[in-house]
């Protein structure tokens, strides 16, 4: 009983993430976090 | 003026751990070669104890997994929490202290497990005075590592960080948990498990190194350097949230799969196999996610020989993640466990895998370290490159005609229930492939190598690079 609960829990904490991950409105944030790598390497700017 | 020092990344740490990277590489896997050279031929421990290959495999182990991978997570951590965080380490001294700390431990597990000083786990050979110092060490890095992130000049933490964290955070619990014992000598000591709990606790944290250690440390480098060397933006940032997730909750689970038919309950077993098998989506995912980053620039690969090394890494990543969860079921398991296919299992991860990711980000991060475009021969990178794809095809394909053969060997039944075959019939029948899997360790080892000649030759050409000074000109030619 406990763990089916648990299990069902999870499996929807899951999908919660999927459809939290994938709101438009995150898209934005998400390209420029991915472009972070591509910055020029050199000295930090102070 | 105080701030000047503040304005650069610290790239010393970086470097140190780098060239280690190299030179415990080639250390660790020499005396896999040798150990793999023992069982063709047994003589070569020459009756000496400390040459044994009960005494040099687990320094195998551990050179090639905390000495080798461990100095390369170190310094892709180290280098990548700076490039992405814009701002230099937490702590220049600290820095340091990881670095000799975590070569003390590696010198001191040299000298150790050759006297046969162990606890007898595996992956956890160390004594527990050893063990207290990794733990400092450890602790010390998760400081400067998440000290480091805090101090952050912008606002998102990078996906490499996240993995990176993981690893930091995961592999100080796990070995702290697996590690308390009590202690009766220096150089004695006794687990406060036992029996089955022992078992589980030493597999949750066995497994969980290959989880957190071998796989989430390596992900945060291909997370960095693929997106780097393509220079393109990772495929789905989304997917590498998900993937985040769903891997470190999964990976947790999978631990019992290495305990199939033993005293563990059996339905810890089945939790285990159950849990191994859901790993793959996770796998694939990060994996996928890596090797569609090039969709679009695929012809970098025809040029890019360090694109070469961290995309085919991403291959072996995907099938040794494909044939671990096969393995994990149970009546797979009844075949291939204690049979040499787990040790091709384990290669086809370790130098495919873990190896090549590896060196890819250090061919790729020399240069930038040395402040020069690239490494001294290209050519020899790709030379490297095959040489250690061709020995790990050897070494894996070998390993799994060996592991299947004496599966079923060792299962094989005559009418009336005996034994077909003897054990030493089946260690007949593997002689000819354990030749054919030190080939392919040689040719991984040579490639390590020619990698350090390339480094060397690049450290030379970097001293060279003086300014060019202005020449006198000849006495015939010169305007008065």
């Amino acid at each position: 009983m406990i763990s089916g609960i648990i299990t069902g829990a999870l499996l929807l904490l899951f999908i919660g993430g999927w459809i939290w991950m994938w709101r438009p409105e995150r898209k934005a944030e998400f390209d420029a976090a991915a472009q972070l790598p591509l910055a020029e390497d050199g000295e930090v700017k102070s | 003026m105080s701030t000047s020092t503040k304005a650069f990344y610290n790239d010393k740490v970086v470097t140190q751990f780098a060239v280690a990277t190299v030179i415990w590489g080639i250390v660790g896997m020499l005396v896999g070669v040798l150990i793999a050279a023992q069982l063709y031929w047994p003589a070569l421990n020459f009756d000496l104890p400390f040459l044994t290959y009960s005494r040099l495999r687990p320094l195998h182990t551990n050179a090639v997994i905390f000495a080798f991978g461990g100095c390369a997570l170190f310094a892709t951590s180290l280098y990548v929490v700076q490039r992405t965080s814009h701002v230099r380490l937490l702590s220049d001294g600290l820095a340091s202290f990881v670095f000799w700390g975590w070569q003390l431990v590696i010198v001191l597990a040299a000298v150790t497990l050759p006297l046969g000083l162990t606890q007898g786990k595996e992956y956890a050979e160390l004594e527990w005075p050893i063990d207290i110092l990794i733990a400092v060490v450890w602790v010390s890095y998760a400081v400067l590592f998440f000290g480091t992130l805090a101090k952050r000049r912008v606002k998102h933490i990078y996906v490499a960080n996240w993995f990176y964290g993981a690893f930091i955070l995961t592999i100080a619990l796990l070995h702290i948990v697996n590690n308390i014992s009590i202690p009766v000598s220096l150089t004695k000591s006794y687990p406060v498990y036992s029996g089955a709990v022992d078992a589980m606790v030493q597999w949750w944290y066995g497994h969980n190194a290959v989880g957190f250690f071998l796989t989430a440390g390596f992900l945060g480098i291909m997370y960095y350097f693929v997106p780097k060397q393509a220079q393109r933006p990772i495929y789905s940032y989304r997917l590498s949230i998900v993937h985040f997730w769903a891997l470190i909750a999964i990976y947790m689970w999978a631990g019992p799969h290495h305990l199939h038919y033993t005293s563990l309950p059996d339905w810890a077993q089945s939790l285990g196999m159950v849990f191994s098998l859901v790993l793959l989506a996770p796998s694939w995912g990060g994996a996928i996610n890596g090797i569609m980053t090039l969709s679009g620039v695929w012809h970098k690969l025809r040029t890019d020989p360090i694109l070469k090394f961290l995309i085919v890494s991403l291959s072996f990543y995907m099938m040794s993640t494909f044939e671990g969860p096969m393995m994990s079921i149970k009546e797979v398991n009844a075949l291939s466990h204690y049979t040499d296919w787990t040790i091709g299992h384990v290669h086809s991860g370790a130098l495919g895998w873990v190896a090549m990711i590896s060196i890819g980000a250090l061919y790729a991060l020399f240069p930038r370290l040395l402040g020069t475009k690239q490494m001294y021969s290209v050519k020899w990178i790709d030379t490297h490159f095959w040489m250690h794809t061709i020995g790990v095809v050897f070494y894996i394909a070998s390993m799994w005609i060996a592991g299947v053969m004496q599966g079923l060997m060792w299962r094989a039944q005559n009418a009336d229930g005996t034994l077909t075959y003897t054990f030493v019939e089946s260690l007949n029948a593997t002689y000819p492939y354990y030749l054919a899997r030190l080939g392919g360790g040689l040719l991984v080892l040579a490639g390590m190598v020619l990698m350090a000649i390339n480094l060397i030759k690049t450290f030379q050409m970097v001293r060279d690079n003086r300014p060019a000074p202005v020449l006198e000109p000849d006495p015939a030619e010169a305007r008065s």
